[in-house]
């Protein structure tokens, strides 16, 4: 970071001239506010691809674990929970509409991840595209509650495959940084 | 702050007899309510159609009472993932820190599995993070990428409420209409828009955040 060479720069030479002159002046923060520190290890707490796959697939007792698991990691560890949560969920799941079975859809949900195109149409799904992003007006839940509840057609249990919840609270802007303003 | 954020969470609870919150508010025990909780992360084409937005949402349900005085943690780190090749591991990462009243972006850069802020990154920028009340601020840096940090409506949606009840069993059915649970309420997010020419250019890609605290 170019900027941070001049900043760092500036530091170190204001910080001689501090230790060479005398120490009368330790209280003085300007110095210190021009270095920007970025040290330090980080670990991490919390992670997210898709939507509401740690609410919806891992049991209470393993969602820290979910959260810290490396994504190449997470299938071989959960794939099977989110299979028998599913089948929990929907005890009569056969296939969802995108005609996955309940190890291929389980499959792809433990890798949370969001897969993204970067060539066409970017949306969790419009009716044509599945999967290609997420977009801020997408109806994600009612998406989701579809592949869990609404059978290889969609049309199985219709009370249960959309929370009718259909768009956000505050309309969304056409330009940066698109999310509306706060409440 | 804390104390209204807690008692709607509590109300929450006390209705709906979960902890766990959609779409990832408030997910699990270790993060829930604190500030490396991710609510949500959204990937979709910018206006314009040769760059890409990530947005990362951390601290929801922020009452608009409490909004001025929420504020991003210096401690934690959000980065951005970006796997260009379906192996499930990140080849480019984004990362944004707050020091100061300024939030401070890396990359994309290649980054291994790093613990470190890479602030020696050759692609980097910084954007005033906007206070409550005020107009969005947005910085854009030499590579053309732009950014935003600050208070935001929260943009999920959904009737978790009754989600939980039928859930609990005590209902078999969502209402219809239903009821937005996260409407009124706020988060604090961070924006990026990228060229698609910096993580892939073409194709698909996989993409998830984290967020990292300081140890």
């Amino acid at each position: 970071m170019k900027l941070n060479i001049i900043k760092y720069t500036t530091v170190l030479f204001f910080a001689a001239s501090v230790f060479i002159g005398c120490d009368k002046d330790d209280n003085d923060d300007t110095t210190m506010e021009m270095k920007v520190d970025f040290t330090g290890s980080f670990s991490t707490e919390d992670q997210m691809g898709r939507p509401a796959i740690n609410t919806v697939f891992v049991d209470g007792t393993d969602k820290d674990a979910f959260n810290v698991t490396a994504p190449s990691s997470q299938n071989a560890t959960f794939q099977s929970k989110f299979q028998s949560k599913l089948l929990a969920l929907n005890a009569g799941y056969t296939t969802n509409a995108l005609g996955q079975d309940a190890a291929t859809f389980t499959g792809l949900l433990a890798t949370d991840v969001l897969n993204v195109s970067l060539d066409g149409k970017t949306t969790f799904f419009d009716g044509t595209n599945v999967l290609t992003g997420r977009a801020l007006a997408d109806d994600v839940i009612s998406t989701e509650l579809l592949l869990i509840f609404g059978g290889p057609d969609g049309s199985s249990n219709p009370g249960l495959t959309n929370d009718n919840v259909d768009a956000n609270d505050k309309a969304f802007l056409d330009t940066f940084p698109y999310l509306a303003s706060p409440w | 702050m804390k104390k209204t954020k807690t008692f709607l969470i509590a109300g929450m609870l006390s209705v709906i007899g979960l902890i766990a919150i959609a779409a990832d508010h408030i997910d699990a025990p270790a993060v829930q309510g604190t500030t490396a909780d991710i609510t949500d992360y959204y990937a979709f084409e910018g206006a314009t159609s040769s760059n890409m937005v990530f947005v990362a949402n951390v601290q929801g349900l922020i009452a608009p009472t409490e909004t001025a005085v929420a504020s991003f943690d210096e401690n934690v780190l959000v980065e951005f993932n970006i796997d260009t090749d379906n192996d499930f591991v990140e080849d480019l990462i984004i990362q944004a820190i707050p020091r100061d009243g300024k939030m401070y972006f890396f990359g994309p850069v290649a980054s291994g599995t790093t613990t470190a802020i890479l602030s020696n990154a050759s692609i980097n920028g910084v954007v005033d993070i906007t206070s409550y009340g005020s107009n969005a601020v947005t910085a854009t840096n030499s590579s053309e990428m732009k950014f935003f940090a600050g208070p935001r409506d929260d943009p999920f949606f959904m009737d978790f409420a009754r989600y939980g009840e039928i859930i609990a069993g005590n209902a078999t059915s969502f209402n219809s209409p239903g009821a937005d649970t996260f409407a009124g309420t706020n988060v604090m997010s961070i924006v990026v828009e990228v060229p698609k020419s910096l993580i892939g250019g073409s194709g698909s890609i996989n993409t998830w955040v984290e967020a990292k605290r300081k140890q």
